[in-house]
């Protein structure tokens, strides 16, 4: 099996990630599509892959803000109790 | 991502020379990505706080010498990861630091789980238990292939800034980070094939 090809089960394999993240050229690409209209397998890895990268992104979401009472005491340990003013939430 | 826009105009020279309103500025621009990052490396609370003020601690004693090769940002997020690798090594002490790339680079993982899952409804892949399923997942993750994951699919770092976070060349990111992603790929799908099993039986 040539593996440098993307028209094969272990080519798309080592390209997912880019071909994913939309950093393939489009000639790969068109090898990889070709390929994953033939092959059930590589279109249920390639979309399954793709969601799970949605889903950790969107399960991700809320989880940017700092719990108060942390930076709190964060800002008390480096000594910037002075700063601290209410966070800009 | 958020963040980035808020830190554009923090000065890198205010802060190498002490200003201390500055520091206060960059804690408050960058503690929750790095908080966060600690929560997912550690899994607790307690542990996450001790990275934070760690990291912040350490950028603090070394800011005069920061030679700004990488963003201020990356370069905290390799102070974090290198504070959280330390306590988790705390906790197993039998881990020898020097073998966390004994895995083969070169190995792709084979995906075994062929279930297609991705045309599930959102509310139901978005579930309390299915984003259990997902937080599982990423906490198993080998830790070499973690923190590459957590860099560039949760923080949002290229894979340039997740190379220099991680001291790691970026082809090493690219395979860490589809062999994290493919592991992930599968628990997932051995999860939902379940969830899809069990509805088909009860309908």
């Amino acid at each position: 099996m040539a593996e440098s090809t993307h028209n094969t089960c272990e080519g798309l394999l080592g390209s997912l990630s880019d071909y994913i993240d939309g950093e393939l050229g489009a000639e790969l690409c068109r090898q990889i599509e070709k390929h994953i209209a033939e092959c059930e397998d590589c279109r249920i890895v390639v979309d399954t892959t793709r969601k799970t990268i949605d889903l950790v992104h969107a399960s991700n979401a809320p989880q940017t803000g700092l719990p108060d009472d942390v930076r709190d005491r964060l800002f008390k340990r480096l000594n910037l109790d002075k700063y601290l003013k209410p966070s800009a939430k | 991502m958020m963040v980035e826009t808020t830190i554009q105009d923090i000065s890198i020279e205010a802060l190498r020379n002490g200003d201390r309103a500055e520091f206060a500025r960059l804690v408050d621009a960058y503690s929750a990505p790095i908080y966060h990052l600690g929560l997912r490396m550690l899994g607790n609370e307690q542990d996450a706080e001790d990275v934070l003020q760690n990291t912040f601690l350490s950028a603090l004693t070394h800011l005069p010498t920061f030679e700004g090769r990488s963003s201020v940002l990356t370069w905290l997020y390799r102070i974090a990861v290198n504070e959280a690798l330390m306590t988790l090594r705390r906790g197993k002490p039998e881990v020898n630091i020097d073998d966390t790339d004994s895995s083969d680079e070169n190995e792709n993982i084979h995906p075994t789980q062929f279930v297609d899952w991705g045309a599930l409804p959102e509310d139901e892949l978005l579930s309390t238990e299915g984003k259990q399923a997902l937080d599982h997942a990423i906490q198993n993750l080998p830790e070499n292939l973690q923190t590459v994951f957590l860099l560039r699919d949760i923080q949002d770092l290229s894979i340039k800034d997740t190379a220099d976070a991680l001291n790691l060349t970026e082809s090493n990111v690219k395979v860490r980070l589809l062999r994290a992603r493919l592991m992930l790929r599968e628990q997932l799908s051995y999860y939902y094939g379940e969830r899809m099993k069990k509805e088909k039986s009860n309908g």
